[in-house]
Protein backbone atom coordinates (compact mmCIF):
# COMPACT_ATOMS: atom_id res chain seq x y z
CA UNK A 1 0.00 0.00 0.00
CA UNK A 2 2.92 2.74 0.82
CA UNK A 3 4.56 1.62 -1.84
CA UNK A 4 1.79 1.88 -4.21
CA UNK A 5 0.53 5.32 -2.71
CA UNK A 6 4.43 6.62 -3.57
CA UNK A 7 4.40 5.13 -7.01
CA UNK A 8 1.37 6.80 -7.81
CA UNK A 9 2.50 10.13 -6.14
CA UNK A 10 5.75 9.81 -8.17
CA UNK A 11 7.62 11.03 -5.06
CA UNK A 12 10.50 9.48 -6.10
CA UNK A 13 10.40 10.92 -9.83
CA UNK A 14 9.74 14.17 -7.97
CA UNK A 15 12.89 13.99 -5.70
CA UNK A 16 14.85 13.08 -8.78
CA UNK A 17 13.73 16.22 -10.72
CA UNK A 18 14.25 18.69 -7.81
CA UNK A 19 17.81 16.99 -7.74
CA UNK A 20 18.25 17.67 -11.46
CA UNK A 21 16.98 21.41 -10.61
CA UNK A 22 19.62 21.79 -7.44
CA UNK A 23 22.48 20.43 -9.88
CA UNK A 24 21.68 23.16 -12.29
CA UNK A 25 21.63 26.09 -10.09
CA UNK A 26 23.56 25.33 -7.01
CA UNK A 27 26.29 23.04 -8.22
CA UNK A 28 29.30 24.60 -9.51
CA UNK A 29 30.78 23.57 -13.11
CA UNK A 30 33.39 20.67 -13.01
CA UNK A 31 34.14 20.69 -16.87
CA UNK A 32 36.58 23.84 -17.65
CA UNK A 33 36.78 25.70 -21.41
CA UNK A 34 39.92 23.57 -22.26
CA UNK A 35 41.86 25.51 -24.85
CA UNK A 36 41.17 29.06 -23.10
CA UNK A 37 41.54 27.24 -19.42
CA UNK A 38 43.40 24.76 -18.34
CA UNK A 39 43.66 22.09 -15.39
CA UNK A 40 46.18 22.70 -12.61
CA UNK A 41 49.43 20.43 -13.18
CA UNK A 42 51.88 19.04 -10.42
CA UNK A 43 55.80 19.64 -11.44
CA UNK A 44 56.18 16.14 -11.37
CA UNK A 45 54.07 16.41 -14.56
CA UNK A 46 55.43 13.96 -17.26
CA UNK A 47 54.69 15.71 -20.63
CA UNK A 48 56.98 16.47 -23.72
CA UNK A 49 60.78 16.16 -23.36
CA UNK A 50 63.80 18.50 -23.53
CA UNK A 51 67.29 18.95 -23.27
CA UNK A 52 68.48 21.16 -21.02
CA UNK A 53 71.96 23.52 -20.89
CA UNK A 54 73.21 25.22 -18.04
CA UNK A 55 73.12 28.57 -17.55
CA UNK A 56 76.26 29.51 -19.59
CA UNK A 57 75.38 27.80 -22.82
CA UNK A 58 77.03 24.44 -22.58
CA UNK A 59 74.51 21.68 -22.86
CA UNK A 60 74.11 19.51 -19.63
CA UNK A 61 74.00 16.07 -21.59
CA UNK A 62 77.56 13.77 -20.72
CA UNK A 63 76.64 11.01 -23.28
CA UNK A 64 76.16 8.69 -20.21
CA UNK A 65 73.89 6.39 -21.93
CA UNK A 66 72.05 6.12 -18.52
CA UNK A 67 68.48 7.04 -19.93
CA UNK A 68 69.03 4.84 -23.11
CA UNK A 69 69.59 1.67 -21.18
CA UNK A 70 66.96 2.25 -18.86
CA UNK A 71 64.07 3.32 -21.29
CA UNK A 72 61.67 0.45 -21.37
CA UNK A 73 60.27 1.40 -24.26
CA UNK A 74 63.22 1.50 -26.40
CA UNK A 75 62.46 5.16 -27.55
CA UNK A 76 66.09 7.01 -26.84
CA UNK A 77 68.84 6.63 -29.31
CA UNK A 78 72.40 8.10 -28.88
CA UNK A 79 75.99 8.00 -30.85
CA UNK A 80 78.47 10.24 -29.65
CA UNK A 81 82.34 11.03 -29.95
CA UNK A 82 84.57 13.39 -28.18
CA UNK A 83 84.23 17.04 -29.07
CA UNK A 84 87.61 19.41 -30.07
CA UNK A 85 88.06 20.30 -26.84
CA UNK A 86 88.19 16.29 -25.81
CA UNK A 87 85.07 16.67 -23.89
CA UNK A 88 82.41 13.65 -23.98
CA UNK A 89 79.11 14.59 -26.05
CA UNK A 90 76.68 13.30 -27.90
CA UNK A 91 76.27 13.79 -32.10
CA UNK A 92 72.85 12.21 -31.42
CA UNK A 93 70.16 12.33 -29.47
CA UNK A 94 66.80 10.85 -30.96
CA UNK A 95 63.25 10.22 -29.20
CA UNK A 96 60.71 8.32 -31.00
CA UNK A 97 57.93 10.23 -29.47
CA UNK A 98 55.55 7.50 -30.53
CA UNK A 99 57.63 4.99 -28.78
CA UNK A 100 58.05 6.43 -25.33
CA UNK A 101 55.13 5.63 -22.62
CA UNK A 102 55.81 9.05 -20.97
CA UNK A 103 57.56 6.72 -17.85
CA UNK A 104 59.91 9.48 -16.49
CA UNK A 105 62.71 6.69 -16.37
CA UNK A 106 64.48 8.89 -18.18
CA UNK A 107 64.80 11.97 -15.87
CA UNK A 108 64.93 9.79 -12.72
CA UNK A 109 68.20 8.04 -14.40
CA UNK A 110 69.68 11.23 -15.62
CA UNK A 111 72.69 11.85 -13.60
CA UNK A 112 73.15 15.94 -14.57
CA UNK A 113 69.06 16.64 -14.53
CA UNK A 114 70.03 17.12 -18.86
CA UNK A 115 66.91 15.01 -20.23
CA UNK A 116 63.47 15.86 -18.38
CA UNK A 117 60.09 16.07 -18.78
CA UNK A 118 58.40 19.10 -19.08
CA UNK A 119 54.96 20.64 -18.48
CA UNK A 120 54.04 20.55 -22.34
CA UNK A 121 51.57 17.93 -23.20
CA UNK A 122 49.96 20.09 -26.79
CA UNK A 123 52.23 18.64 -29.22
CA UNK A 124 50.17 16.94 -31.60
CA UNK A 125 51.60 16.99 -34.80
CA UNK A 126 49.74 16.34 -38.66
CA UNK A 127 52.67 13.57 -39.46
CA UNK A 128 53.91 10.75 -37.38
CA UNK A 129 57.66 11.93 -38.72
CA UNK A 130 57.34 14.92 -36.89
CA UNK A 131 57.29 13.05 -33.78
CA UNK A 132 60.94 11.65 -34.13
CA UNK A 133 62.65 14.12 -31.99
CA UNK A 134 66.05 14.76 -32.24
CA UNK A 135 68.79 16.54 -30.41
CA UNK A 136 68.13 20.12 -32.52
CA UNK A 137 64.45 19.79 -31.31
CA UNK A 138 65.06 18.73 -27.90
CA UNK A 139 68.02 21.30 -27.04
CA UNK A 140 64.72 23.53 -28.49
CA UNK A 141 62.48 22.78 -26.37
CA UNK A 142 64.93 23.07 -23.42
CA UNK A 143 65.37 26.76 -24.28
CA UNK A 144 62.34 27.49 -24.62
CA UNK A 145 60.54 25.88 -21.35
CA UNK A 146 63.67 26.34 -19.22
CA UNK A 147 62.13 28.62 -16.95
CA UNK A 148 59.25 26.40 -16.16
CA UNK A 149 61.49 23.40 -16.25
CA UNK A 150 63.73 24.99 -13.54
CA UNK A 151 61.35 25.67 -11.29
CA UNK A 152 59.36 22.68 -11.71
CA UNK A 153 62.86 21.08 -10.56
CA UNK A 154 63.41 23.06 -7.90
CA UNK A 155 59.72 22.56 -6.43
CA UNK A 156 60.25 18.77 -6.70
CA UNK A 157 63.95 18.59 -5.11
CA UNK A 158 63.00 18.02 -1.57
CA UNK A 159 60.95 14.84 -2.24
CA UNK A 160 64.18 13.36 -3.91
CA UNK B 1 -1.21 46.13 -58.20
CA UNK B 2 -3.02 48.21 -54.83
CA UNK B 3 -6.22 47.01 -57.06
CA UNK B 4 -4.69 43.19 -57.41
CA UNK B 5 -4.80 42.91 -53.33
CA UNK B 6 -7.87 45.04 -52.94
CA UNK B 7 -9.77 41.78 -54.45
CA UNK B 8 -10.64 39.76 -50.88
CA UNK B 9 -9.61 36.49 -51.97
CA UNK B 10 -6.19 37.72 -53.13
CA UNK B 11 -5.73 39.26 -49.83
CA UNK B 12 -6.92 36.90 -47.98
CA UNK B 13 -4.90 34.80 -49.48
CA UNK B 14 -1.74 36.94 -49.24
CA UNK B 15 -2.50 37.23 -45.14
CA UNK B 16 -2.65 33.87 -45.09
CA UNK B 17 0.32 33.58 -46.73
CA UNK B 18 2.03 35.91 -44.23
CA UNK B 19 0.62 34.27 -41.18
CA UNK B 20 2.12 30.51 -42.61
CA UNK B 21 5.63 32.18 -43.58
CA UNK B 22 5.93 34.03 -39.89
CA UNK B 23 4.39 30.88 -38.14
CA UNK B 24 6.54 28.63 -40.15
CA UNK B 25 9.94 30.87 -40.04
CA UNK B 26 9.17 31.26 -35.77
CA UNK B 27 9.05 27.12 -35.01
CA UNK B 28 11.92 26.91 -37.15
CA UNK B 29 14.06 29.83 -35.41
CA UNK B 30 12.24 28.49 -31.99
CA UNK B 31 13.24 24.49 -32.57
CA UNK B 32 17.10 25.83 -33.49
CA UNK B 33 17.30 27.39 -30.15
CA UNK B 34 15.41 24.92 -28.89
CA UNK B 35 18.44 22.25 -29.21
CA UNK B 36 20.85 24.80 -28.02
CA UNK B 37 19.01 25.32 -24.88
CA UNK B 38 18.40 21.75 -24.49
CA UNK B 39 22.35 21.09 -24.72
CA UNK B 40 23.11 24.65 -22.06
CA UNK B 41 20.20 22.71 -19.66
CA UNK B 42 21.22 19.23 -19.52
CA UNK B 43 24.85 20.28 -19.59
CA UNK B 44 24.19 22.84 -16.61
CA UNK B 45 22.20 19.74 -14.52
CA UNK B 46 25.16 17.28 -15.03
CA UNK B 47 27.43 19.84 -14.00
CA UNK B 48 28.81 20.25 -17.27
CA UNK B 49 29.25 23.85 -19.40
CA UNK B 50 27.54 22.70 -22.86
CA UNK B 51 28.32 24.45 -26.03
CA UNK B 52 31.10 27.03 -25.80
CA UNK B 53 33.03 27.25 -28.55
CA UNK B 54 30.96 29.03 -31.43
CA UNK B 55 30.54 32.38 -30.73
CA UNK B 56 29.33 33.95 -27.65
CA UNK B 57 28.28 31.22 -24.77
CA UNK B 58 28.24 29.15 -27.64
CA UNK B 59 25.15 30.49 -29.40
CA UNK B 60 25.91 30.45 -32.63
CA UNK B 61 25.87 26.47 -32.37
CA UNK B 62 22.35 25.48 -33.90
CA UNK B 63 23.58 27.44 -37.27
CA UNK B 64 26.81 25.53 -37.29
CA UNK B 65 24.87 22.76 -37.06
CA UNK B 66 22.88 23.35 -39.19
CA UNK B 67 25.34 24.36 -41.94
CA UNK B 68 27.04 21.01 -41.33
CA UNK B 69 23.72 19.05 -41.95
CA UNK B 70 22.98 21.26 -44.92
CA UNK B 71 26.68 20.51 -46.51
CA UNK B 72 26.98 17.23 -45.66
CA UNK B 73 25.94 13.85 -48.57
CA UNK B 74 22.62 12.87 -47.93
CA UNK B 75 23.17 8.70 -48.37
CA UNK B 76 20.61 6.15 -49.04
CA UNK B 77 21.06 2.67 -48.81
CA UNK B 78 21.24 0.77 -51.56
CA UNK B 79 18.53 -2.13 -50.44
CA UNK B 80 15.78 0.67 -49.58
CA UNK B 81 12.89 1.87 -51.04
CA UNK B 82 14.11 5.39 -52.60
CA UNK B 83 10.77 6.55 -52.48
CA UNK B 84 9.20 6.07 -49.34
CA UNK B 85 12.73 6.64 -48.01
CA UNK B 86 12.96 9.73 -48.50
CA UNK B 87 8.86 10.48 -47.99
CA UNK B 88 9.39 9.57 -44.50
CA UNK B 89 11.11 12.66 -43.07
CA UNK B 90 9.58 15.06 -45.11
CA UNK B 91 6.02 14.06 -44.00
CA UNK B 92 7.37 13.95 -40.48
CA UNK B 93 8.75 17.39 -40.82
CA UNK B 94 5.61 18.57 -42.63
CA UNK B 95 2.73 16.91 -40.45
CA UNK B 96 4.71 18.58 -36.95
CA UNK B 97 4.43 21.84 -39.12
CA UNK B 98 1.01 22.22 -40.25
CA UNK B 99 -0.33 21.57 -36.73
CA UNK B 100 0.60 24.66 -35.67
CA UNK B 101 -2.18 26.31 -37.76
CA UNK B 102 -4.91 25.91 -35.01
CA UNK B 103 -2.81 26.78 -32.36
CA UNK B 104 -4.39 29.94 -30.86
CA UNK B 105 -1.37 32.37 -29.66
CA UNK B 106 -3.17 35.27 -28.52
CA UNK B 107 -7.17 36.21 -28.96
CA UNK B 108 -7.60 36.15 -32.29
CA UNK B 109 -4.22 35.05 -33.37
CA UNK B 110 -4.66 31.82 -35.00
CA UNK B 111 -4.17 31.01 -38.53
CA UNK B 112 -7.15 28.71 -39.09
CA UNK B 113 -9.60 29.15 -36.29
CA UNK B 114 -11.91 25.97 -37.13
CA UNK B 115 -14.43 24.39 -34.66
CA UNK B 116 -12.90 21.11 -34.22
CA UNK B 117 -9.53 22.52 -33.99
CA UNK B 118 -8.60 19.77 -30.75
CA UNK B 119 -9.46 16.84 -33.24
CA UNK B 120 -7.40 18.49 -36.37
CA UNK B 121 -4.70 18.19 -33.85
CA UNK B 122 -4.85 15.01 -32.25
CA UNK B 123 -5.52 13.29 -35.80
CA UNK B 124 -1.88 14.94 -36.87
CA UNK B 125 -0.22 14.53 -34.16
CA UNK B 126 -1.25 10.44 -34.93
CA UNK B 127 -0.24 10.44 -38.45
CA UNK B 128 3.29 11.14 -37.32
CA UNK B 129 3.37 7.50 -36.40
CA UNK B 130 3.12 6.83 -40.55
CA UNK B 131 6.41 8.90 -41.19
CA UNK B 132 8.39 6.88 -38.37
CA UNK B 133 6.98 3.63 -39.92
CA UNK B 134 7.83 4.60 -43.53
CA UNK B 135 11.18 5.20 -41.98
CA UNK B 136 11.47 1.93 -40.62
CA UNK B 137 10.17 -0.01 -43.06
CA UNK B 138 12.13 1.99 -46.29
CA UNK B 139 15.84 1.86 -44.53
CA UNK B 140 15.44 -1.99 -45.21
CA UNK B 141 17.49 -2.14 -41.63
CA UNK B 142 16.69 -3.99 -38.80
CA UNK B 143 17.75 -1.45 -35.91
CA UNK B 144 15.61 0.97 -38.27
CA UNK B 145 12.61 -1.94 -38.33
CA UNK B 146 12.80 -2.34 -34.66
CA UNK B 147 12.93 0.98 -34.30
CA UNK B 148 9.46 1.68 -36.54
CA UNK B 149 7.95 -1.28 -35.16
CA UNK B 150 7.96 0.30 -31.28
CA UNK B 151 7.79 3.60 -32.11
CA UNK B 152 4.40 2.81 -33.64
CA UNK B 153 3.04 0.42 -30.56
CA UNK B 154 4.38 3.30 -28.15
CA UNK B 155 2.59 6.00 -30.16
CA UNK B 156 -0.39 4.26 -30.57
CA UNK B 157 -0.63 3.12 -27.08
CA UNK B 158 -0.20 6.53 -25.68
CA UNK B 159 -2.99 8.01 -28.32
CA UNK B 160 -5.29 5.95 -26.28
CA UNK B 161 -4.61 7.26 -23.01
CA UNK B 162 -3.98 11.23 -24.59
CA UNK B 163 -7.70 11.11 -26.26
CA UNK B 164 -9.05 10.05 -23.19
CA UNK B 165 -7.38 13.18 -20.85
CA UNK B 166 -8.75 15.38 -23.69
CA UNK B 167 -12.50 14.00 -23.24
CA UNK B 168 -12.20 15.30 -19.83
CA UNK B 169 -10.66 18.42 -20.80
CA UNK B 170 -13.59 18.70 -23.57
CA UNK B 171 -16.58 17.65 -20.45
CA UNK B 172 -14.97 20.83 -19.01
CA UNK B 173 -15.08 23.47 -21.16
CA UNK B 174 -17.66 21.91 -23.77
CA UNK B 175 -16.10 23.11 -26.83
CA UNK B 176 -13.57 21.41 -29.86
CA UNK B 177 -12.43 24.84 -30.31
CA UNK B 178 -9.15 25.49 -29.26
CA UNK B 179 -9.61 29.09 -28.24
CA UNK B 180 -12.88 28.86 -26.59
CA UNK B 181 -11.36 25.84 -24.65
CA UNK B 182 -8.87 28.46 -23.35
CA UNK B 183 -11.84 31.19 -22.51
CA UNK B 184 -13.61 28.92 -20.82
CA UNK B 185 -14.65 29.13 -17.32
CA UNK B 186 -13.02 26.96 -15.15
CA UNK B 187 -14.08 26.68 -11.48
CA UNK B 188 -11.32 25.86 -8.89
CA UNK B 189 -12.67 22.21 -8.38
CA UNK B 190 -12.59 21.65 -12.04
CA UNK B 191 -8.65 22.51 -12.20
CA UNK B 192 -8.63 20.22 -9.28
CA UNK B 193 -10.11 17.04 -11.14
CA UNK B 194 -8.23 18.42 -13.89
CA UNK B 195 -4.31 18.12 -12.52
CA UNK B 196 -3.84 14.75 -12.22
CA UNK B 197 -4.84 14.40 -15.96
CA UNK B 198 -2.12 17.18 -16.47
CA UNK B 199 0.20 15.38 -14.97
CA UNK B 200 -0.80 12.08 -17.16
CA UNK B 201 -0.83 14.28 -20.31
CA UNK B 202 2.80 15.54 -19.92
CA UNK B 203 4.19 11.87 -19.25
CA UNK B 204 2.20 10.67 -22.12
CA UNK B 205 3.08 13.96 -24.59
CA UNK B 206 6.71 12.28 -23.86
CA UNK B 207 5.95 9.05 -25.13
CA UNK B 208 3.71 10.64 -28.25
CA UNK B 209 6.94 12.92 -28.97
CA UNK B 210 9.79 9.69 -28.33
CA UNK B 211 11.33 11.75 -25.84
CA UNK B 212 13.28 10.52 -23.02
CA UNK B 213 12.35 8.44 -21.04
CA UNK B 214 10.37 6.83 -23.41
CA UNK B 215 12.99 7.01 -26.11
CA UNK B 216 13.06 3.75 -27.28
CA UNK B 217 12.40 4.01 -30.87
CA UNK B 218 15.88 5.81 -31.03
CA UNK B 219 17.52 3.92 -28.31
CA UNK B 220 20.97 4.34 -28.79
CA UNK B 221 22.26 2.00 -26.55
CA UNK B 222 20.00 -0.97 -28.04
CA UNK B 223 19.58 -0.17 -31.78
CA UNK B 224 21.69 2.34 -32.09
CA UNK B 225 18.89 5.05 -33.58
CA UNK B 226 15.81 3.09 -34.08
CA UNK B 227 13.75 4.24 -37.44
CA UNK B 228 16.67 7.12 -38.27
CA UNK B 229 19.98 5.31 -38.01
CA UNK B 230 19.85 5.06 -41.95
CA UNK B 231 19.33 9.02 -42.60
CA UNK B 232 21.86 11.26 -43.04
CA UNK B 233 22.24 14.66 -44.05
CA UNK B 234 19.21 16.56 -44.70
CA UNK B 235 17.01 13.78 -44.26
CA UNK B 236 18.54 13.22 -40.46
CA UNK B 237 17.66 17.00 -39.98
CA UNK B 238 14.07 16.62 -41.43
CA UNK B 239 13.82 14.30 -38.66
CA UNK B 240 15.45 16.15 -35.99
CA UNK B 241 13.88 19.41 -37.00
CA UNK B 242 10.39 17.37 -37.01
CA UNK B 243 10.48 15.59 -33.35
CA UNK B 244 11.89 19.09 -31.83
CA UNK B 245 9.42 20.92 -33.19
CA UNK B 246 6.69 18.08 -32.28
CA UNK B 247 7.60 18.66 -29.04
CA UNK B 248 6.95 22.23 -29.18
CA UNK B 249 3.52 21.49 -30.68
CA UNK B 250 3.14 19.02 -27.67
CA UNK B 251 4.16 21.77 -25.22
CA UNK B 252 1.83 24.57 -27.07
CA UNK B 253 -0.76 22.09 -26.69
CA UNK B 254 -1.01 21.34 -22.84
CA UNK B 255 -0.58 25.05 -22.79
CA UNK B 256 -3.94 25.66 -24.89
CA UNK B 257 -5.48 22.17 -22.93
CA UNK B 258 -4.42 23.05 -19.67
CA UNK B 259 -2.67 25.77 -18.76
CA UNK B 260 -5.20 28.44 -19.90
CA UNK B 261 -3.28 29.73 -23.36
CA UNK B 262 -2.79 33.46 -23.57
CA UNK B 263 -4.40 34.38 -20.12
CA UNK B 264 -2.55 35.74 -17.41
CA UNK B 265 -1.32 32.61 -15.03
CA UNK B 266 -3.83 31.94 -11.75
CA UNK B 267 -6.61 33.95 -13.15
CA UNK B 268 -4.97 36.92 -11.90
CA UNK B 269 -6.65 40.00 -14.05
CA UNK B 270 -4.07 42.36 -12.83
CA UNK B 271 -1.07 41.21 -15.43
CA UNK B 272 -3.66 41.17 -18.02
CA UNK B 273 -1.55 43.80 -19.15
CA UNK B 274 1.22 41.57 -20.47
CA UNK B 275 0.20 40.71 -24.18
CA UNK B 276 -1.25 37.47 -24.66
CA UNK B 277 1.10 35.97 -26.54
CA UNK B 278 3.91 37.07 -23.95
CA UNK B 279 1.98 34.69 -21.64
CA UNK B 280 1.40 31.84 -23.69
CA UNK B 281 5.01 31.88 -24.76
CA UNK B 282 6.08 31.68 -21.23
CA UNK B 283 3.61 28.77 -20.36
CA UNK B 284 5.00 27.10 -23.31
CA UNK B 285 8.45 27.46 -22.77
CA UNK B 286 7.88 26.11 -19.37
CA UNK B 287 6.59 22.49 -20.66
CA UNK B 288 9.63 22.61 -22.93
CA UNK B 289 11.72 22.89 -20.01
CA UNK B 290 9.88 20.04 -18.81
CA UNK B 291 10.86 17.83 -21.37
CA UNK B 292 14.58 18.68 -20.88
CA UNK B 293 14.44 18.23 -17.42
CA UNK B 294 12.96 15.03 -17.54
CA UNK B 295 15.36 14.13 -19.84
CA UNK B 296 18.70 15.04 -17.77
CA UNK B 297 16.87 13.58 -14.73
CA UNK B 298 15.26 9.94 -15.93
CA UNK B 299 16.62 6.86 -17.33
CA UNK B 300 14.83 5.04 -20.30
CA UNK B 301 12.32 2.69 -19.66
CA UNK B 302 12.33 -0.75 -20.72
CA UNK B 303 9.80 -2.11 -23.24
CA UNK B 304 7.15 -3.93 -21.65
CA UNK B 305 7.45 -1.08 -18.44
CA UNK B 306 6.62 1.09 -21.45
CA UNK B 307 3.54 -0.99 -22.46
CA UNK B 308 2.87 -2.09 -18.65
CA UNK B 309 2.79 1.80 -17.80
CA UNK B 310 0.30 2.90 -21.10
CA UNK B 311 -2.13 0.01 -20.81
CA UNK B 312 -2.30 -0.90 -17.43
CA UNK B 313 -1.76 2.34 -15.86
CA UNK B 314 -2.64 5.15 -17.71
CA UNK B 315 -5.60 3.53 -19.61
CA UNK B 316 -7.65 2.50 -16.47
CA UNK B 317 -6.50 5.99 -14.72
CA UNK B 318 -7.80 7.78 -17.55
CA UNK B 319 -10.98 5.87 -18.38
CA UNK B 320 -11.84 6.04 -14.59
CA UNK B 321 -11.50 9.70 -14.55
CA UNK B 322 -13.61 10.44 -17.57
CA UNK B 323 -16.21 8.49 -15.78
CA UNK B 324 -15.20 10.48 -12.75
CA UNK B 325 -15.94 14.31 -14.46
CA UNK B 326 -18.85 13.43 -16.41
CA UNK B 327 -20.59 12.36 -13.17
CA UNK B 328 -19.09 14.97 -10.86
CA UNK B 329 -20.62 17.57 -13.66
CA UNK B 330 -23.84 15.92 -13.95
CA UNK B 331 -24.06 15.86 -10.16
CA UNK B 332 -23.40 19.29 -9.41
CA UNK B 333 -25.26 20.34 -12.73
CA UNK B 334 -21.91 22.17 -13.87
CA UNK B 335 -21.85 20.81 -17.51
CA UNK B 336 -21.05 23.46 -19.86
CA UNK B 337 -23.17 24.58 -23.07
Amino acid sequence: MDGFARSFLLSEIVKGFLLTLKYMFFMPRVTINYPHEKGPISPRFRGEHALRRYPNGEERCITCKLCEAICPALAITIEAEPREDGSRRTTRYDIDMTKCIYCGLCEEACPVDAIVEGPNFEFATETREELFYNKDKLLDNGDRWEAQLAANLAADAPYR
Amino acid sequence: MLEFFANPYVSWTAWTLLYTVLIVGGVLFVVAYYTYAERKIMGAMQRRQGPMTVGPFGLLQPIADGIKLFSKETIIPSGAHRVVFLLAPMMLFALSLIAWAVIPFDKGWVLANINVGILYLFAVSSMTVYGVIMAGWASNSRYAFLGGLRSAAQMVSYEVSMGLIIVCVLLCTGSLNLQEIVLADRPFWMQVLLFPMFIVFLISILAETNRAPFDLPEGESEITGGFMVEYSAMTYALFFLGEYSAMILMSAMTTTLFLGGWLPPFGITALAFVPGIIWFAMKTLLIMFVFIWARATLPRFRYDQLMRLGWKVFLPLTLFWVVLTAGLLLTFDALPG
